[in-house]
């Protein structure tokens, strides 16, 4: 077994930053594990533009972002094992990895775990019909399309209008594919407005709220779905099916953090956002083991994961010095309105900052952090949407009972 | 192409691969005619993949003996053939006086078809064999299992093939001429003439039974449905847990897989259509309720994937569902053996088949014994026996080098379907979004195909449409 100090789970856009803020801080010793053999994550298939704003102040692409936080890794001397998947972690901070040289074990100081997310499937939201070929998540038709070099099809639909999906409607678009339409279960889109125009409007492809795909027809590939709008409680309302034609259903429906290490470890997991419950150090219910980006809870842009990630870095130097405060005293639990909110504990020693979504789209609202009767902190919103993460700076809370954070 | 061998078996499930397995005993040269691509495509892939005790089946049928035969053999086959197989026991649940009354029956039956280990048990018991499980007591049967239906009839099918027996994937029959005592058999372009046909068809048996000319048989497609869960759900069920059965019906259950995942079904609807594994949306919530009454654990967030399967029962004109048909019919064709009905418990008791189905044939041939046959296959190649340990599945923990052991599969299967049932990939809870690419990468390279040849499972599911530029050969 190898003793390392802090080691960074994942070498995307949250683990990357990690691990270039740890060596800015001083930490000496910084590794960094990659399951796949080139680092950047899902940057490396967004080749769209965007990112960047935050962190770079300029919008650039996503293998761009990759290859900015890859040189500065690399000009700090940054050691990163690609290829290497981490199969387990123990309550002592002992990693158990599977490499191209065999199973490795590394025991860290600290650990920052930045494994991002997968998507949800056509079998996690349960679509009824036959099982053909040419049912994509929106993820995988980009990795075709933008790592292979593969068309993934000629004439699509596609259901749900997270941020990926969108994207994919005008990459297959551009790539001379037809997209026929984007369904989308609820009444609002998931995705941000930039992306309704961008992709959708700018190429006349419509976008149907309140409908989704009610059933895939095919014995071998997909040859199309039925498609049904639905009513409030989001049930599809019989009478209101319509066939489309396709060759391929891509799916963005949905992002999950992907914490099957974490979970395994005995990380308290939150049941709303699948990710960690961490106090506002980013520490998981395992001291020492911290959780940043997309593995903590889906972010809506890569600036914001790696933000996150600079965050966890800071309070993971921190414990590895032993100088981090630890106690995790109170709950901070989602309320009226609130479908999660980060960090779901708090050591209740200084102020911290909630991060949220909400449920539904509403206007002139005031997002409340509340112990009892007093009020830690509000932000008063023109617009809240769930589509948007959102924030609340909160002061520190005192005594031991709960904290809320509720829409008003 | 025109081909002559001795027998002609058509179907390459686990039965028409138990019988080509046990015929490759002998010197008689012996093909597979398989209209799939793969041999687990149909029934033997799509069930509970429950290794059943016996006790379900009317005294004195064939499904009974053959049955208990297959179950009292499991472990030991299971052994021969390295597939994954585990005695893990059942229990039937019960909460009424009539419950009660039907397992006490149903354990007379069972011990009347020569079943063991089968035990009336209370709620403390009960309880104790599965902590979640909802019900005031239980039939057990410690003898039932569960085994990997797809590795189990892969194994059986490729230790045929090393035995000698050719394997046609993706040969449906059209039809069967006889000639001179000879069968003339027409699949795709190919001719096979054969001295002896064996029909183990499964669900397109009755349609080669008309082909030979044995006519009459009426056989109704049983659809069931099926939910699988996440394998985090796998260590809360230590055994499957049934209701309490009825004549016709096993009833909706929950079974551990021995990979860790849970199956939920299946409901059982007739339906004359033997190709539409469509899952319909009330279906599913009708399992996910009814099972919900037999165990706690069964939410929407944990199901990954649904499926269905379709048994092929062979009825009578009132509907009744009568035993296995396992017959010679002198009066038509003498030399074939037709095999009609072959539902469950038909996973378990395929062995048993085929050596009935062995004795039937060697009664009346001159057939001689090979002395080298070897009846071995290796355990699957997995993770732990790998080098390289570069995962190209990580919710399965499937490395580099069992994908492409898997492309070159000796049965010459070259789908994503064929890779998945071999390997698991694919069938973990991101259900292909990271591998998906990778897999049909390799496939690509070590079979040397255009991308837009690969294919899912069968000829017209094209996985993507091609390259998507061209660039350097890229």
């Amino acid at each position: 077994m190898e003793n390392r100090g802090i080691v960074v789970i994942g070498a995307g856009p949250a683990g990357l930053a990690a691990a270039v803020k740890l060596r800015r801080l001083g930490a000496e010793d910084v590794l960094v594990i990659e399951r796949e053999n080139e680092t950047g994550g899902i940057l490396r298939q967004c080749i769209h533009d965007g990112f960047g704003l935050e962190r770079f102040g300029k919008s650039i692409s996503g293998p761009e972002y990759a290859a900015l936080l890859k040189s500065e890794a690399e000009e700090l001397g940054i050691e990163c094992l690609t290829g290497t998947s981490v199969l387990e972690i123990s309550k002592d901070r002992t990693i158990t990895a599977a490499s191209p040289s065999g199973v490795v074990e590394i025991h860290a100081e600290a650990i920052i775990a930045a494994a991002g997310c997968r998507e949800r499937s056509r079998g996690s939201i349960m679509i009824p019909g036959e099982r053909p070929a040419g049912v994509y998540t929106a993820g995988t038709a980009q990795a075709y399309m933008n790592l292979y070099n593969r068309m993934p099809g000629r004439n699509a639909v596609i259901l749900g209008s997270g941020d990926i999906g969108l994207i994919m409607a005008r990459r297959l678009t551009l790539e001379g594919a037809k997209v026929s339409a984007v369904f989308e279960l609820q009444d609002h889109p998931n995705g941000l407005e930039r992306n309704i125009v961008q992709c959708l409007d700018d190429y006349s492809i419509p976008l149907y709220l309140s409908h989704t795909v009610t059933e895939i027809h095919g014995k071998d590939r997909i040859e199309g779905v039925t498609v049904s709008a639905v009513d409030g409680n989001l049930r599809p309302i019989e009478g209101t099916e319509k066939y489309y034609s396709c060759d391929t259903l891509i799916l963005s429906v949905g992002l999950i953090p992907d914490n099957t290490i974490l979970e395994k470890a005995g990380v308290e997991i939150d049941p709303s956002t699948n990710g960690a419950v961490v106090d506002e150090h980013l520490m998981t219910s395992i001291p020492g083991i911290f959780s940043a980006g997309n593995m903590l809870h889906v972010h809506d842009l890569a600036d914001f994961a790696s933000a996150e990630a600079e965050a966890a870095a800071e309070n993971a130097f921190l414990y590895a010095s032993g100088k981090l405060d630890t106690g995790r005293n109170l709950s901070v639990v989602p309320g009226e309105g609130v479908s999660h909110t980060v960090p779901g504990r708090i050591t209740g020693h200084g102020p911290f900052t909630a991060s949220l979504r909400v449920r539904k789209k509403e206007r002139g609202k005031t997002v409340e952090v509340r112990q009892g009767g007093k009020i830690l902190g509000y932000r008063f919103f023109p617009l809240v949407i769930p589509s948007q993460m959102i924030s609340v700076d909160a002061e520190a809370a005192a005594g031991c009972e709960n904290v809320e954070v509720i829409v008003r | 192409m025109h081909y002559r061998f001795d027998i002609v078996i058509i179907g390459g499930g686990v039965v028409g691969s138990s019988i080509a397995r046990e015929l490759s005993r002998t010197t008689a040269s012996v093909a597979v005619l398989e209209r799939n691509p793969d041999v687990v495509d149909e029934t033997s892939g799509r069930n509970s993949a429950v290794v059943h005790g016996g006790f379900a089946y009317d005294r004195g049928s064939l499904k009974a003996k053959l049955c208990v035969e297959g179950n009292r053999m499991m472990g030991a086959l299971s052994e021969e053939l390295g597939f994954p197989f585990v005695r893990c026991g059942k229990v039937l649940v019960g909460n009424t006086d009539e419950d009660l009354r039907t397992l006490e029956n149903t354990i007379k039956q069972g011990y009347d078809n020569g079943a063991s280990g089968l035990s009336l048990i209370d709620s403390a018991k009960l309880h104790e064999l599965v902590p979640a499980v909802i019900g005031s007591f239980a039939m057990f049967s410690e003898n039932s299992g569960i085994l990997d239906p797809f590795l189990y009839t892969i194994h059986i099918a490729e230790n045929a093939h090393e035995n000698g027996v050719e394997y046609f994937l993706s040969h449906e029959v059209s039809s069967i001429a006889k000639k001179d005592g000879r069968h003339f058999i027409s699949a795709g372009d190919d001719t096979f003439e054969a001295d002896w046909v064996v029909n183990a068809a499964g669900l397109g048996a009755k349609a080669i039974s008309d082909m030979l000319g044995i006519e009459g048989y009426k056989v109704i497609g049983s659809k069931g449905n099926y939910l699988v869960l996440d394998k985090t759900l796998g260590p809360l069920l230590p055994m499957p847990v049934y209701p309490v059965p009825s004549n016709t019906y096993m009833g909706i259950h929950v079974t551990p897989t021995v990979d860790g995942n849970v199956t939920v079904g299946p409901d059982a609807i007739n339906t004359d259509d033997f190709s539409y594994y469509g899952v319909p949306a009330d279906k599913m919530e009708y399992l996910r309720e009814s099972a919900s009454s037999l165990w706690p654990h069964i939410n929407k967030k944990d199901v990954i994937r649904t499926f269905s399967g379709i048994l092929p029962k062979w009825v009578d004109d009132n509907g009744k569902i009568q035993d296995f048909r396992i017959e010679i019919r002198d009066d038509i064709d003498s030399m074939a053996v037709n095999l009609i009905g072959i539902e469950s418990p038909g996973l378990t008791a395929a062995v048993p088949i085929s050596r009935m189905v062995f004795s039937m044939i060697t009664e009346r041939g001159q057939f001689q014994m090979k002395t080298d046959w070897n009846g071995h296959h290796d355990k699957p190649f997995r993770f732990s026996d790998a080098d390289d340990k570069t995962l190209i599945c990580s919710c399965e923990n499937v490395t580099e080098e069992e994908i492409v052991r898997a492309i070159h599969n000796p049965l010459g299967v070259h789908t994503l379907s064929g890779i998945k049932y071999r390997t698991r990939a694919m069938m973990g809870r991101c259900q292909s979004g990271f591998c998906h690419m990778k897999i049909e990468h390799l496939i690509e390279r070590k079979c040397g195909i255009r991308a837009e040849d690969v294919r899912y499972m069968r000829p017209g599911s094209w996985v993507l449409a091609g390259k998507m530029r061209e660039c350097n050969g890229k």
